[in-house]
């Protein structure tokens, strides 16, 4: 049996300004094919403006074992998000 | 359904106590509908059962190319054509999807797809049916894919990340797969008595395995209580079945087609249709690879695939010279 | 021949090449050697069909200038025989394996979008606006055949083999791309078609690199097929017609 083509995450940027988001993944010889099998795979429906791809073996992902450390002290952070600031009803703009 | 009888490689449901702590915390975090993400610790059969799972999906999906594929050369109008090309280029992608889906499992998609040409993996059994006129395109999407998005649709919750993300997808995209058979249906059914009779004939001979894709009674499934409480199925054979005739018996008398079914009539009491047994006994045939087209649908894609063997070689060849070359270069 | 009536049966041309080439894609649909493959190679299959129903429908009402009445896209697609298709011998050679699928579609792709990006300067605003959204297409198709002959081209010693083969097998069929009748010359003259034997050294210049990057030998210009756009067709489409008209032929009065 012939070796696997590789296996690519596919990140697509759609037209609305957003950042790149995972689309999902495909294979693909080389980072050339990734990108062309990419358009056709994941964009059929007008999704996208740009493509990014990776190889999956390059993606360096957190560990969920660090779940906990990584994740838990934003929780008590809450003053970072505006609605810990409650505004007078009569002031407005703001 | 696409993925039917799944095997759990568990006899019976455990309870809790049975657990070992690593489990019970798992099943806990499912209950509390926390998704399972590819590299958290997972129970093996948990695993398994979703390779097993996904990847009879994902093969659905690319077998079930072949019998549509059949009327792409014969559709009937250009608008057609186009139709049917792009809804079968949707199914390789959803199966395309989903072996992405098997592969964070940690396993390779050549090899899910040795397995389905070795005959060690199934694939819904709908697809050994074949397609005979025209009106089957449209009662494959009025049925077939009717059938297949009301399992789909649950499986957007089930508890495994990237197979509901898979899902997602396939949901939003086969939107548009059941309407464009009811299309075709409804200018069958409403045109010359010749179509409108390929229209009954097609409705005759999907309506039951149509049925059969939900997979065999609950009473009979040993692995459905487990895959239920994993989540990776979340309603019950016959709950769907029902709600599949439920739905479908009305769109028939639409079309003005009849049911091919005696026993069928509305209970008003239950509030649902009743409806006659269904011939288990072909099921099991046709899953143990004597329907009309098991052998043709496998033979078709270990050619494809063998016959592509030398361009995907070249391909990797090739890609090894220019990543050569570049080192070269650098 | 009025000038509508040469722009029809240049319509036709056009039209008649995208759909029979759409056509022998969609033998391929499930049967790729890849299932990126099979999507990608049904994305050109669908739109070149797309194009084939754009020019028919312009050829339609260009017939309708004429006659009074104009055929639809179906009626142009399924209601005519061989004789009366315009499209090149090259595009309805059977698909064979995949090595002569992609030598296939890579001369027409490289020949179609110079065709085009001219077209797209046609003194006819139908002509112009269809041309330019078509040239977008084929600009993608021209690049993903050519990568897959550099692929298969330099990748195996078998792979090289067969493409090899493949693209001396068609070769002669590249001539008719660049023949002229005078039909198509008053066209041209009118600035509503492209005079396809300007194309010839852009193409002879495409095709040239790439075949050098994929280390392949360029075939000798030998002798020309021709015929396929006055209706003298290979054997092959009669069969491709046979399949594809069936139903519309079987069931005449019938609406789908």
């Amino acid at each position: 049996m012939s070796k696997e083509w590789p296996l690519w995450e596919v990140f697509i940027r759609s037209q609305h300004g957003l950042a790149h988001k995972h689309a999902g993944s495909l294979h693909a010889a080389d980072a050339e094919m990734a990108i062309r099998n990419a358009r056709d795979v994941y964009t059929r429906r007008n999704e996208g403006v740009s493509i990014w791809v990776v190889r999956s073996s390059d993606v360096v992902a957190s560990s969920p074992g660090d779940r906990e450390a990584l994740f838990d002290p934003a929780q008590s952070k809450v003053y970072r998000h505006p609605t810990f600031f409650p505004m007078p009803p009569e002031v407005k703009n703001i | 359904m696409y993925a039917q009888m799944v095997d759990t490689g568990l006899r019976k449901l455990r309870d809790a106590a049975e657990l070992s702590p690593e489990e019970r915390a798992f099943q806990a975090r499912i209950d509390a509908d926390v998704k399972v993400e590819p590299k958290d610790w997972m129970p093996e059969a948990y695993r398994r059962t979703l390779v097993r799972q996904i990847q009879q999906h994902a093969h659905s999906e690319i077998v079930g190319m072949l019998p549509e594929g059949n009327w792409v050369t014969r559709a009937p109008s250009l608008k057609r054509k186009a139709i049917l090309m792009a809804k079968i280029q949707d199914e390789g992608g959803h199966g395309l999807y989903l072996y992405s889906a098997a592969e964070t499992l940690g396993v390779s998609r050549d090899d899910l797809i040795a397995d389905l040409h070795a005959g060690k993996v199934k694939y819904s059994s709908i697809f050994n049916y074949p397609t005979l006129n025209w009106a089957d395109i449209g009662a494959i999407g009025w049925l077939v894919d009717g059938a297949a998005i009301m399992n789909q649709i649950p499986l957007c919750r089930c508890s495994y990340g990237p197979y509901a993300r898979a899902m997602v997808r396939i949901c939003k995209e086969e939107s548009f797969h059941q309407r464009q058979g009811f299309d075709i249906m409804i200018a069958m059914a409403q045109g010359t008595a010749e179509q409108k009779a390929m229209a009954q004939d097609a409705l005759d001979r999907w309506w039951w395995p149509s049925l059969m894709m939900f997979g065999p009674p609950d009473a009979d499934s040993v692995h459905s209580a487990q895959s239920m409480q994993w989540k990776v199925k979340l309603l019950s054979n016959d709950e769907l079945r029902q709600r599949f005739v439920d739905q479908t018996v009305p769109q028939a008398e639409y079309l003005g087609l009849a049911v091919p079914d005696a026993d069928l009539k509305w209970n008003a009491e239950r509030g649902h249709y009743d409806f006659g047994a269904i011939d288990w006994s072909e099921f099991h045939a046709v899953l143990k690879g004597n329907g009309p087209c098991n052998r043709d649908r496998l033979r078709t894609r270990v050619k494809a695939w063998e016959d592509g063997e030398w361009v995907r070689e070249a391909a990797v060849a090739h890609a090894d010279k220019r990543a050569a070359r570049a080192a070269r270069a650098a | 021949m009025t000038s509508d009536a040469a722009l029809l049966d240049y319509l036709l041309r056009l039209a008649d090449n995208g759909l029979v080439l759409a056509q022998r894609l969609g033998e391929w649909v499930g049967k790729g050697p890849v299932i990126e493959e099979d999507i990608a190679s049904t994305n050109v299959g669908l739109d070149l069909l797309g194009q084939a129903r754009l020019w028919y429908a312009y050829a339609g009402e260009v017939e309708a200038r004429i006659k009074g009445t104009g055929r639809d896209e179906d009626v142009f697609a399924f209601r005519r025989d061989a004789h009366e298709f315009r499209n090149l011998l090259l595009v309805e050679q059977p698909n064979g394996h995949y090595g002569d699928t992609i030598a296939r579609g890579f001369l027409f792709d490289q020949w179609h979008v110079l065709l085009l990006r001219a077209l797209a300067g046609s003194t006819d605003d139908r002509v112009a606006a269809i041309a330019a959204k078509a040239a977008k297409e084929a600009t993608y198709h021209a690049e993903r055949s050519a990568d897959w002959v550099v692929r298969l081209g330099d990748g195996t010693g078998l792979s090289h083999e067969r493409m090899q083969q493949a693209i001396d097998g068609l070769w002669m069929y590249t001539g008719e791309m660049f023949a002229v009748d005078a039909g198509e010359e008053a066209l041209a003259a009118a600035g509503i078609a492209a005079d396809a034997r300007a194309l010839k050294d852009p193409w002879d210049a495409a095709v040239g690199a790439v075949l050098a990057e994929a280390t392949l030998e360029r075939p000798a210009d030998g002798w020309m097929q021709s015929g396929g756009r006055t209706g003298r067709h290979s054997e092959h489409l009669g069969h491709l017609l046979a399949t594809m008209q069936f139903l519309p032929r079987a069931y005449p009065d019938a609406k789908w």
